[in-house]
C-alpha cells in the first residue's frame, strides 16, 4: 500500500462526511448510531496504523513511507514518517477510540460532537506526518476549529470565555510562526520540511532596531516558532489558557487536548527548532531550561492549592511539559528520548486521569475536590484504577511516568546541573499535590449523604481503562518499545545537532563585527 | 483601423447595448414587469461574457492608440468582475422581489456600472481610467439610493455620492500634475518621464492618484464612507459594493501603479504599505464593536483591502499575482456571506442584528455550518482558501523583504479573527431565543452551498484553487513586465 499515511490520517474525515451526509435525526438510535460509526471509524483508523508500524523500518533514520503530489504556490502534499513522528500517530490512533468510548453517555447533539471528533483526528494526524511547512501549519492550525467548538459546545459554564481565550492565545502563538515559515521559505527555495533540515541557516549577526541578534536569521526564527510551541505546550508564563480550557471542556475534550494536542509543541520542538535552527536553541537552550524548571516547580505549586480537580491535573500537565522542554533543549540522546517518552507516556497518563475524572463527574456532576471523600467504600475498582495512574502521574518507578522523567533529568545532569537539581525537586512536589488530591477523593470516611449511593465503574467504563493500565505499566517495565523505536532517529537529530553547535563560534563573530 | 479597436471592445459595447435596450425595452413594455427576466438575462450574460473573454484573444492588444488595453491581467479582472456581478445578481433576485426593490433599472444600472468596471481595468490612460471610473460610479450612486422612500438609503446614496465626487477630484487633480509633468496622459508615456526619478510634481500627481483610488478600494485613511453606505444601502447593493467595485478599484490600482508607476516602485511601495497596515488594523480593531452585521462587513471589507494592498505594497510580479488570487477568494467568500445575510428575516422582516444569529445552529445546522465554513475563511484560518489568499500575499511581502509588513499583518489578522469567531460563538453556543426563521430562495441557498463549498474545499490537492493560479501568474507577468 503506497499511500498508507494517507488513508491513516483521512480515514476518520471520510467517517465524518458519511455521518454528515447520510446520518438523519436526532433520536436515540442516531445518536447510538453515530457513536457506533465514530468508534468503528476510529478503530479501524488504530488497526490500519498498526500496519503502518509494522512496516516502520527503525534503523532507518530518514523519512519512510513518504508521499509526494503537486499542490498550491509551488507547495506540495508531501507526508512520511520517522523515528519522531510515528509513536505520535500510534498514540493519536490508540486513544482515539478510547475517547470515543467515553463520550458514549453524551446526548447533546451527538452526530456534532462525533464529527468535531473525527475531523480533530485527521488534523492531528495530518501534524505528525506533513512533510511540507505549509502542510503542517495547515494541520497545525486547522485543529482550532473543532476544538473550538468542542470547547464551547460541549463545555462547562463557563465555557464560552475558555474557547475564546483558547483559540486567540494558541492562534496569536502560530501566526507568527507563519511568518517565519514564510521567510524560510524564501530563504531556502523549498518548503519540503527533508530538505530544510539539511539546509543551513544563516547564523550571521544583524541588528534589528540597534539590537545586534547573535545567531541573526536562526535566532529570529527560532523565537517565531518558540512563539508557537511555548503557547502550545505550553509553557510557563504562556500557560494560562490551559487551565481555563481543560476546566470547561468535556471529558473527551480534555483528554485529547491533554493526551496529543499538547505533545505538537514538543513535536514542532524536535521538528523545527532543534534541527533547523540548531546554533540559536543552543544560545537560547539556557533561557527554555530555567523557564522549565519554573514551570515544573511553580505549576507544581499552584497544583497543590487547586480545588477543582480538572484544574490540578491541567496544573500538573504543564509541570510534566516542563519536563519535556527540559529534556529537549538538554539535546543529547537521553534528554531528547526521555522527552519524547514523557510525552507518549504523559499521553496515556493525563488521558487516564481526565478519564477518572470524568466517571466520577458523570455520576456527581462536580468536580469540586471537598465533595468527594471515602469513595474507595462504595467502588474499590475505581479506587484501584485511580491509584495506579495516580502513581505513574508521581511518576514512580514501574510505571511509565518513572521513566520519562529519569531520562530527562538524566540529560539535563549532564548540560546543567542546578537546572536537574531544582527540577528534581519537580517529582517530590507532584508526589504531594498527586498523593494529596488521592488522599481527599479517595480515602478518608464516606460522610457526605450524596455519596452514599454511589456506584462503582460499569464494564464499559473498564474497558475503557484496560488498555491505557496495560501500556502504563507495559512501557514502565519495557521502555525499550519506546526507545528502540525512535532511538536511531534521535541520535542522528542529536549528532547532526552537535555538528552545527560546533561548527559555530558566536564570540568570533561577534568580535569580526566590532 | 476603428473596425479593428471596436473588435477589441466587443463584451464593453455588447453590454453597453444590452442597457440601452433592455432600459427601452421595459420603459415601453410593463416596465418593472420586467425586471425579474431582465435580472436573469442579465447574469445569464455576464456569465456568457466572461466565458468570452475567457476563451477569446491571447497576449496583450490595444486599441484607440494605447487608451484600451486587452491583456492578460485586464481579462482575469474582468472575468472575476462579471462573475462576482452574476453571482451577486442571481443571489439578490429573492429579496429584490420579497422587498418590492425588483426594478428594472436595478439590472441595468448594475450592467452600466460592470461596462465601467471594465473599462477601468483595461485603461491604458488616465482619462481613460476616469471615464470608466466615473460610469461606474455614476451608476452606483444611483443604485446606492434604490429604495428612495427610505432615508437611510438616499442618505447613503447621498454621502457615497459626495464622498466619491471628493475622491473623483483629488484622482484628477493629481492626472492633471501628472500630465503637467508628464506631458502625457497615457501609462506609456508616463512610465517613461517617470523611469528612475520622480519630479516633485510627478510625486505630487502620484499622491494625489493613490489617495484617489484609495477611496475607492476603501482603504484607510480614506475609509469613512463605507461602513454608512454599505449599513444604508439596501443588502443586495451592499453585497454589489463589496466584490465587483472592489475587484475593479484594486486591479485598476495594481495597473496605476506598475503601468504608469512602474518605474519607481521605491516611491509608491512606501505609501501603499502604509494603506495596507492602517486598513488591516483599522477594519480589524474597529469591527469588534459592531452589532450591525452589515457594518461588520464594511469593516471586514476595509481589513480584507489591507490585506490585498499587501500584496501590492510588495511591488513584484509574485505581489500582483497574490493580490489578484485574494481578490477572487475575497469575492467567492463575501458572496456566500452576503447570500446568508440576504436571508436574515424575522417575521417577515429583514434584520441585520448580529444578535438575531443566536442559536442559529441548533434550527438549521447546515446553514449554519455554511456560515461557519466562510466565517473561519474569512478569519484566515486553514485549512479554508481565506488562509491561502493571506498566504499568498504575506508571502509575497516576505519574499520582497517587508517582513514588518507581514508581521502586522499576521497581528491584525488575529484581531480580526475576533469578531469572525464571535458570529460563530453566537450561532453555536448563543442562548436560544427570538431568532431567524426566514426561508431560503433557491438561487440564494446554492449561492451560500456553493460559495462554502468552493472555500472549505478549494484548497484540496487536484482542485488546487480550481486552477486560477495559472493565469493570475500570467496576468501579473503582463502587468509587471
Amino acid at each position: 500500500m503506497d499511500n498508507l499515511i494517507s488513508i491513516v490520517t483521512f480515514l476518520p474525515a471520510v467517517a465524518a462526511i458519511i455521518m454528515a451526509v447520510f446520518l438523519r435525526g436526532d433520536d436515540e438510535a442516531a445518536q447510538l448510531n453515530a457513536k457506533r460509526l465514530a468508534f468503528a471509524a476510529t478503530a479501524a483508523t488504530f488497526l490500519v496504523s498498526l500496519f503502518l508500524l509494522v512496516q516502520f523500518d527503525a534503523s532507518n533514520t530518514g523519512f519512510q513511507m513518504v508521499e509526494e503530489s503537486e499542490w498550491l504556490f509551488g507547495l506540495q502534499y508531501r507526508v512520511g514518517v520517522d523515528g519522531i513522528s510515528i509513536l505520535f500517530v500510534m498514540l493519536t490512533t490508540f486513544l482515539m477510540p478510547i475517547t470515543i468510548a467515553s463520550c458514549w453517555g453524551v446526548t447533546h447533539r451527538v452526530k456534532e460532537y462525533m464529527i468535531a471528533m473525527l475531523v480533530l483526528e485527521t488534523l492531528m494526524i495530518g501534524v505528525f506526518v506533513a512533510l511540507d511547512l505549509v502542510l503542517f501549519y495547515l494541520f497545525f492550525e486547522a485543529g482550532l476549529i473543532p476544538m473550538f467548538l468542542i470547547i464551547g459546545i460541549w463545555g462547562g459554564k463557563n465555557r464560552i470565555y475558555a474557547s475564546f481565550k483558547f483559540f486567540l492565545y494558541t492562534f496569536l502563538g502560530s501566526v507568527l510562526m507563519l511568518v517565519a515559515m514564510i521567510a524560510m521559505y524564501v530563504d531556502a527555495g523549498t518548503a519540503d520540511i527533508t530538505q530544510l533540515l539539511t539546509h543551513n541557516f544563516a547564523t550571521e549577526t544583524f541588528s534589528v532596531l540597534g539590537i545586534q541578534v547573535i545567531g541573526g536569521l536562526q535566532t529570529m526564527l527560532f523565537l517565531a516558532f518558540f512563539a508557537s510551541f511555548a503557547v502550545k505546550m505550553p509553557m510557563w508564563p504562556v500557560h494560562t489558557w490551559l487551565p481555563d480550557a481543560h476546566v470547561q471542556a468535556p471529558t473527551a475534550g480534555s483528554v485529547i487536548l491533554a493526551a496529543v494536542l499538547l505533545k505538537m509543541g514538543g513535536y514542532g520542538f524536535l521538528r523545527f527548532s532543534l534541527p533547523m535552527f540548531p546554533v540559536a536553541s543552543d544560545l537560547l537552550a539556557p533561557l527554555v531550561l530555567w523557564l522549565s524548571v519554573i514551570a515544573i516547580v511553580y505549576t507544581s505549586l499552584v497544583a497543590m492549592v487547586q480545588e477543582d480537580m480538572k484544574k490540578l491535573i491541567a496544573y500538573s500537565s504543564v509541570a510534566h511539559m516542563g519536563f519535556v522542554t527540559m529534556g529537549i533543549f538538554a539535546a543529547n540522546q537521553n534528554g531528547v528520548d526521555g522527552a519524547i517518552f514523557q510525552m507518549i507516556s504523559h499521553g496515556f497518563i493525563s488521558g487516564a486521569l481526565f478519564l477518572c475524572v470524568g466517571v466520577i463527574y458523570d455520576r456527581m456532576h462536580t468536580r469540586d475536590i471537598d465533595a468527594y471523600g471515602g469513595l474507595v467504600v462504595r467502588m474499590p475498582a475505581y479506587a484501584l484504577i485511580f491509584m495506579l495512574f495516580t502513581m505513574a502521574n508521581v511518576g514512580l518507578p514501574g510505571t511509565s511516568g518513572f521513566v520519562g522523567e529519569f531520562l530527562t533529568l538524566i540529560g539535563v545532569f549532564q548540560v546543567n546541573t542546578w537546572v536537574g537539581v531544582f527540577a528534581a525537586t519537580g517529582v517530590i512536589l507532584s508526589a504531594c499535590y498527586a498523593l494529596w488530591l488521592y488522599r481527599r477523593v479517595v480515602f478518608g470516611d464516606l460522610i457526605k449523604e450524596s455519596l452514599k449511593t454511589i456506584q462503582d465503574i460499569t464494564p464499559r467504563e473498564r474497558a475503557i481503562f484496560a488498555p491505557l493500565i496495560v501500556m502504563t505499566i507495559l512501557l514502565g517495565v519495557y521502555p525499550s518499545l519506546v526507545t528502540d523505536v525512535i532511538g536511531p532517529s534521535v541520535g542522528a537529530l542529536v549528532e547532526n545537532y552537535d555538528v552545527a553547535v560546533a561548527a559555530f563560534e558566536p564570540l568570533t563573530h561577534v568580535a569580526a563585527n566590532h | 483601423m476603428l473596425s479593428a479597436d471596436l473588435a477589441i471592445l466587443t463584451p464593453e459595447i455588447v453590454l453597453s447595448l444590452f442597457a440601452m435596450g433592455g432600459l427601452m425595452a421595459a420603459v415601453y413594455t410593463s416596465k418593472d414587469g420586467l425586471a425579474a427576466a431582465l435580472t436573469w438575462g442579465t447574469a445569464l450574460l455576464f456569465v456568457i461574457m466572461a466565458f468570452y473573454i475567457g476563451v477569446t484573444g491571447a497576449g496583450a492588444r490595444t486599441a484607440f492608440d494605447g487608451m484600451f488595453v486587452d491583456d492578460a491581467f485586464s481579462r482575469f479582472a474582468k472575468i472575476t468582475i462579471l462573475l462576482a456581478a452574476a453571482g451577486i445578481l442571481a443571489i439578490s433576485q429573492d429579496y429584490m422581489s420579497k422587498t418590492g426593490l425588483l426594478r428594472f433599472e436595478f439590472p441595468m444600472l448594475i450592467v452600466l456600472a460592470v461596462v465601467g468596471m471594465m473599462i477601468m481595468v483595461s485603461a491604458g490612460d488616465m482619462l481613460a481610467l476616469y471615464m470608466g471610473l466615473e460610469l461606474q460610479s455614476l451608476a452606483l450612486y444611483v443604485v446606492a439610493s434604490l429604495r428612495r422612500d427610505s432615508v437611510r438609503s438616499t442618505e447613503a446614496g447621498l454621502k457615497y455620492f459626495v464622498l466619491g465626487a471628493l475622491s473623483s477630484g483629488l484622482l484628477l487633480y493629481g492626472i492633471s500634475l501628472t500630465y503637467g509633468f508628464a506631458g502625457t496622459t497615457q501609462f506609456a508615456g508616463i512610465i517613461d518621464a517617470a523611469n528612475g526619478e520622480l519630479s516633485l510634481g510627478l510625486l505630487f500627481g502620484l499622491v494625489f492618484i493613490l489617495a484617489g483610488l484609495a477611496f475607492k478600494v476603501s482603504a484607510a485613511p480614506f475609509h469613512m464612507w463605507t461602513p454608512d453606505v454599505y449599513e444604508g444601502s439596501p443588502t443586495p447593493v451592499t453585497a454589489l459594493f463589496a466584490t465587483a467595485p472592489k475587484v475593479a478599484a484594486m486591479a485598476l490600482f495594481a495597473r496605476v501603479v506598475h503601468d504608469a508607476f512602474g518605474g519607481v516602485v521605491g516611491d509608491w511601495q512606501q505609501v501603499v504599505a502604509f494603506l495596507a497596515v492602517v486598513s488591516m488594523f483599522l477594519g480589524a480593531i474597529a469591527a469588534i464593536g459592531q452589532t450591525d452585521i452589515k457594518r461588520l462587513m464594511a469593516y471586514s471589507s476595509i481589513s480584507h483591502m489591507g490585506f490585498a494592498l499587501m500584496g501590492l505594497a510588495a511591488g513584484t510580479a509574485v505581489g500582483v499575482e497574490a493580490m489578484l488570487i485574494y481578490m477572487a477568494i475575497y469575492v467567492a467568500m463575501n458572496i456566500g456571506t452576503f447570500a446568508f445575510i440576504l436571508t436574515m428575516e424575522r417575521d417577515g422582516r429583514h434584520v441585520t442584528d448580529i444578535s438575531s444569529l443566536s442559536a442559529f445552529a441548533s434550527k438549521e445546522p447546515g446553514k449554519a455550518m455554511a456560515l461557519l465554513v466562510l466565517m473561519f475563511s474569512l478569519a484566515g484560518v486553514p485549512p479554508l482558501l481565506g488562509f491561502f489568499g493571506k498566504y499568498a500575499v504575506l508571502a509575497a511581502a516576505v519574499e520582497a523583504e517587508m517582513v514588518w509588513l507581514a508581521i502586522a499583518g499576521v497581528i491584525a489578522s488575529v484581531i480580526g479573527a475576533f469578531y469572525y469567531i464571535r458570529i460563530v460563538y453566537l450561532m453555536y453556543f448563543g442562548e436560544a431565543r427570538e431568532g431567524l426563521d426566514g426561508r431560503m430562495g433557491l438561487a440564494t441557498y446554492i449561492g451560500l452551498v456553493a460559495m462554502a463549498l468552493v472555500i472549505g474545499l478549494g484548497w484540496v490537492p487536484g482542485i488546487n484553487l480550481f486552477g486560477i493560479e495559472g493565469p493570475a501568474e500570467l496576468a501579473a507577468a503582463m502587468l509587471t513586465r
